[in-house]
């Protein structure tokens, strides 16, 4: 990227793929920075898991068949974002928009099991002030769930654009990052089963 | 379900579409293993443990690979040399907290 690649007004960045290719760097510059983010919570919780202070510990909480479920609602939405993907750059908006309405309503079962996990613990007197293994876990999980629940609204915010604008640059460009992005959370969730539910059941 | 463009709209079949089912047929798989030896307990602790963190390593390049079209000749050099450099602080950051804090517990604890 020199200079001169560079594009000021927004218009004229609309008129050029170089522009886009920088959005996309920039994008990868954003999740990394994000991953960073990530990874320092992980390395909190396993710091932290041990430290229960009377408690219930997290992991007498987790589901295996609950953790199970919510992973393959991940990683199916991660297939229909992918073939919505394929949709656009096939130029079919209504396909488009059928895949981007299931991937909304995969990530949507996603965050509701989560919710409900979220809910029990509590109940069970496993809530995050309990001790620093929960606040860790639920910091954690709580994170993610919380960017799942982000890129939800922004799948409704591109159904709307697509609807309204159609197949624009601009429309496909942000629909390009916003699959970044929801793939970006599945590689997270990959981590977090495999760090925090699937060791945790072990115990 | 074929690689090669089609112009015809009325093809059901999607350009790329195999690149994405392999992604995922793959990623299902590294998730069942691990799911499925916690499950059943068929391995030792250390065992499952070491299964668990290979097949998450392997599920993350497989998701780089086929959903993120990550590639060494397709991605532009400066978001590759951006992956590395975050690898490399994820690696040490989380290395190195476990690495001090298991060390200052057995120190103190043990």
């Amino acid at each position: 990227m020199t200079v001169q690649d560079r594009v000021h007004s927004p218009e004229e960045g609309a008129a050029q793929g170089g522009a886009y290719e920088e959005r996309t760097l920039g994008f990868w510059l954003y999740m990394l920075s994000d991953a960073v983010i990530f990874a320092l919570l992980f390395a909190t919780y396993l710091v932290m898991a041990g430290n229960i202070a009377g408690a219930p510990s997290p992991q007498s909480q987790f589901s295996l068949t609950h953790a199970f479920g919510e992973t393959l609602l991940l990683l199916t939405s991660s297939l229909t974002f992918g073939l919505a993907s394929l949709a656009q750059k096939a130029n079919r908006p209504r396909l488009l928009q059928a895949f981007l309405l299931v991937t909304f309503l995969l990530g949507l079962g996603f965050v509701l099991m989560e919710l409900v996990e979220f809910q029990g613990m509590i109940a069970a007197g496993a809530g995050p002030d309990q001790s620093g293994a929960l606040s860790s876990f639920f910091v954690l999980v709580g994170t993610h769930g919380l960017h799942v629940s982000v890129g939800l609204l922004w799948i409704l915010v591109m159904m709307s654009q697509v609807a309204l604008k159609g197949l624009t640059a601009p429309v496909s460009s942000r629909l390009a990052r916003l699959g970044l992005f929801w793939h970006f959370l599945d590689i997270i969730w990959v981590g977090i089963f495999s760090v925090v539910y699937l060791p945790g059941v072990l115990e | 379900m074929t690689d090669s463009s089609s112009n015809s709209p009325a093809r059901p079949a999607l350009p790329g579409l195999k690149r994405y089912l392999t992604g995922f047929v793959l990623a299902l798989i590294l998730t069942v293993i691990p799911f499925a030896l916690v499950a059943t307990g068929s391995l030792p602790r250390t065992e499952t443990l070491l299964v668990v963190v290979a097949a998450a390593v392997v599920q993350i390049l497989v998701h780089l690979r086929f959903f993120l079209h990550l590639g060494v000749s397709t991605t532009p050099r400066e978001t590759l040399l951006a992956i590395a450099f975050a690898s490399v602080l994820i690696f040490i950051m989380i290395g190195g907290s476990i690495w001090i804090m298991f060390d200052l517990h057995q120190r103190m604890f043990a």
